[in-house]
């Protein structure tokens, strides 16, 4: 199509090259000092020396092993709930009340999520409270290691909760691409239980479209930080959190040993795939042999009943532990068996504030430039791949979702380096480009959908009235895609506001935002101050999404054409 | 269960069915389909005669109020989930499961107490020959033609040995000549079947081919 919006022909180009720039020069970045090579400090020759030391410190193959098997478990636990409550209640009025109660959480940070819990499940927690001391006759918390338990387990639930809503939104999706209705009814007419008739009929062709998001998940779990610091095992830790204490280490000779690591974490995450790999085969294989002999599996009540627990535990969880951290940033004297403070207090707020509006600045101005930035770039590719009829291949999507497969901490590491290198270390705008790098694939991929589904003849008899491509864009497209424009928006939004490690790293500690700030403070372990920012880190990404879904019913109160 | 439940083969039994949305009734429907026989419901889009066919296969909505009870050689369906009526259906669509060969697609209705590999992919194949698509077992669905298609999906539902059979317009995106061939072979092996058969479409060709009684859906 000639005369199209001239602008659009860079943003392709462009857009590879925010997402895959920093992805190749941080690993070039992690690699070279893991084998010996940084200038600045002195390394000048390759060696695998580094390698050798990451051998022997003590307890690394624990951690590189507990990073493994956290993010198959997790995967496996969040993918199954999911799977197994669609399968059983697709289609009743109960599956709709699921979705309005699961969407929201997907706008929770992690960290608040995990404070969260940490809040309900420790020993002096929420639900310890609750039923001391009448039932456990305890008027002290008891002694018990629950939270950051060696086994991982609290860990584990926290990703978990949080990756439901995830892989919900993302199975959700994907649904209106096949015939599920009738699939199951057929499945069913032929005597297979729910569960049966989706895994046997449903599941394989699903699964093909939401693989990626999967592979995503267990990247994620298997090389998460956040997380880790405030729900993980101490000792030893995950091994992404050892690499961020050695990367803090005064003693800058350890930056080799933390490549080194960020190498073996990269190796760690690609183990956690290959096995996933191999746990989708042996998968595929069970239902293969399950369906050659024709079973049915009428009787699957249980597993329907556990899905549909865990689904409601989820939500239940990050609701909950909202509203107690809610609670304890306005608590004054709360002492243990108590369920609910003995006085409540604006103090921690009032102290907190003051200190807090320079982290809370740059969280805004981050979380806004680079979702901006973001849009941008994602309606202009759109809309070149509109123009010229190309670019939504299989392998355009794994391009976008390579930032969200490759753990962050292999490639922001050598993006550190990189910046103090280039002198752009705790800059704003290094900062923004590095948000952008995760903030990009999520506002396209929400807005890719809503974009291509559009019906094409609006353009056309825009066209038809001799309207210019660019002048349709504006008048017609965009105003009719407000909706899903700024539900991209607060998408990307809460992904910045969300992001720990690319900020701890790129930001030098110099700049700041509320979940750094908020994640620094699990060390301390003041619960009044946790509420505060955790409950700040909640509420940014609630107000982007009332903002994403009220303005559009404000601005278009007129035109019914336009409403939901 | 009726008392004579051993020795009843009289088919299916539809007692006092009424299907209600609100205060509004639907269908209204009292009537016996002898093993072989087809019971033709005729109305146009919207009347709720799908709305039947949803009641007797068990997948109602529950905004839908229904009472009656519905009866195949004795055993009372009325009460069981979908999964256990065997009540077989073909859609308008053949709905091929995408991913399975033709065999496959077939070899997947048959019941369980078919035991073995060898012995379900031979009652798979034969059921192919029977259809005349002997060679087409290791292909992929997707390259199958209309009424090859719709061949399958017919085989399909016979082999899983249901107790009766839903149609649910299922001639309407055949074109004519197509059409014309798919009816005959439907209710030509649905008789052979034994098998009591509801039909729901707004087709009179339909009607007049199924030969069997016709009950009229009034329009909303």
């Amino acid at each position: 199509m000639a005369g199209g919006v001239r602008l659009a022909r860079l943003a392709p180009p462009l857009t590879l090259a925010i997402l895959l720039g920093p992805l190749a020069f941080g690993l070039a970045g992690t690699a070279l000092p893991a084998f010996g090579y940084l200038p600045e400090l002195g390394g000048e020759s390759f060696t695998t020396a580094h390698f050798s030391a990451l051998g022997e410190v003590p307890g690394i193959m624990r951690s590189a092993a507990l990073s493994i098997l956290i993010g198959l478990v997790t995967t496996l636990v969040s993918l199954g709930a999911v799977a197994a409550f669609v399968a059983s209640d697709l289609g009743t009025t109960g599956f709709a009340r699921m979705r309005r109660m699961i969407s929201p959480l997907l706008s929770v940070p992690h960290a608040a999520a995990a404070f969260g819990l940490a809040f309900l499940i420790a020993p002096s927690g929420m639900l310890m409270r609750l039923v001391s001391p009448w039932l456990t006759s305890l008027d002290r918390p008891p002694d018990l290691l629950i939270v950051n338990d060696p086994m991982a387990l609290s860990m584990m639930a926290g990703l978990i909760v949080k990756e439901i809503p995830f892989l919900f939104l993302v199975t959700l999706a994907a649904l209106p691409q096949t015939r599920h209705a009738e699939t199951m009814r057929l499945g069913r007419s032929l005597g297979y239980g729910r569960i049966a008739s989706f895994t046997i009929l449903l599941w394989p062709p699903l699964y093909r479209q939401i693989r990626l998001a999967v592979f995503a998940v267990v990247a994620y779990a298997s090389s998460v930080v956040d997380v880790a610091l405030i729900l993980g095992p101490h000792l030893p830790p995950t091994l992404p959190v050892r690499l961020i204490d050695w990367m803090n280490d005064p003693d800058l000779e350890t930056r080799f040993l933390a490549s080194a690591g960020a190498v073996l974490q990269l190796g760690v995450t690609l183990t956690a795939l290959v096995a996933w790999i191999g746990l989708e085969r042996i998968g595929a294989l069970m239902v293969c042999s399950s369906r050659q002999a024709g079973r049915r599996w009428r009787r699957d009540m249980v597993p329907r009943a556990a899905a549909r627990s865990v689904m409601a535990a989820s939500a239940v969880i990050v609701f909950g532990g909202i509203a107690v951290l809610a609670l304890w940033s306005v608590s004054g004297l709360w002492q243990f068996p108590d369920a609910l403070p003995a006085s409540f207090s604006l103090r921690s707020w009032m102290q907190a504030l003051p200190r807090m509006s320079g982290p809370l600045g740059t969280t805004l101005a981050v979380a806004g430039l680079s979702t901006l930035i973001a849009l941008t770039l994602t309606i202009l590719c759109l809309e070149r791949e509109y123009e010229t009829g190309r670019g939504r291949g299989g392998g355009a999507l794994l391009l976008i979702y390579l930032p969200l497969i490759v753990p962050q901490i292999s490639f922001m590491f050598g993006l550190q380096v990189l910046s103090i290198w280039l002198g752009v270390d705790a800059s704003f705008s290094a900062l923004v480009l590095a948000h952008l790098v995760f903030v990009l694939p999520y506002v396209f991929l929400s807005l890719s959908d809503p974009w291509r589904a559009h019906d094409r003849r609006h353009d056309l008899i825009a066209a038809g009235l001799g309207m210019s491509r660019a002048r349709t864009l504006i008048r017609i497209r965009l105003p009719m895609l407000t909706r899903a424009i700024l539900t991209a928006a607060a998408v990307g939004f809460s992904v910045s506001v969300g992001q720990y490690l690319p900020t701890v790293l790129i930001g030098a500690g110099r700049l700041t935002t509320v979940t750094t700030e908020a994640v620094a403070l699990a060390a301390g372990g003041n619960r009044r101050v946790i509420g505060v920012y955790a409950f700040m880190q909640t509420l940014l990404p609630f107000l982007a999404f009332s903002i994403a879904t009220g303005l559009p019913g404000l601005l278009f109160r007129n035109r019914r054409g336009l409403r939901v | 269960m009726t008392v004579d439940s051993v020795t009843d083969n009289q088919g299916l039994r539809l007692e006092r069915v009424h299907i209600c949305l609100g205060d509004r009734v639907l269908v209204m429907l009292d009537a016996t389909v002898r093993r072989g026989e087809t019971l033709t419901v005729m109305g146009p889009s919207g009347s709720g005669k799908s709305t039947l066919l949803a009641y007797l296969g068990g997948f109602l909505d529950p905004v839908f109020s229904a009472s009656g009870r519905v009866i195949v050689d004795g055993v009372d369906l009325t009460t069981l989930e979908a999964e256990r009526r065997h009540a077989g259906i073909l859609f308008q669509d053949p709905l091929l499961f995408p991913h399975l060969s033709v065999a496959d697609n077939i070899a997947i209705a048959i019941p369980e107490d078919v035991k073995g590999r060898k012995q379900r992919r031979q009652v798979a194949e034969a059921a192919l020959e029977d259809a005349g698509l002997a060679e087409f077992g290791d292909r992929d669905p997707d390259t199958l033609s209309g009424g090859q298609k719709a061949r399958v999906a017919l085989q399909r539902v016979l082999v899983s040995r249901p107790r009766l059979l839903l149609l649910d317009e299922p001639f309407s995106k055949l074109d004519a000549n197509l059409r014309e061939q798919t009816r005959q072979l439907v209710f030509d092996r649905a008789r052979r079947a034994g098998l009591p058969v509801v039909l729901v479409t707004h087709d009179e060709e339909d009607a007049r081919a199924a030969g069997g009684q016709v009950h009229k859906v009034d329009p909303a």
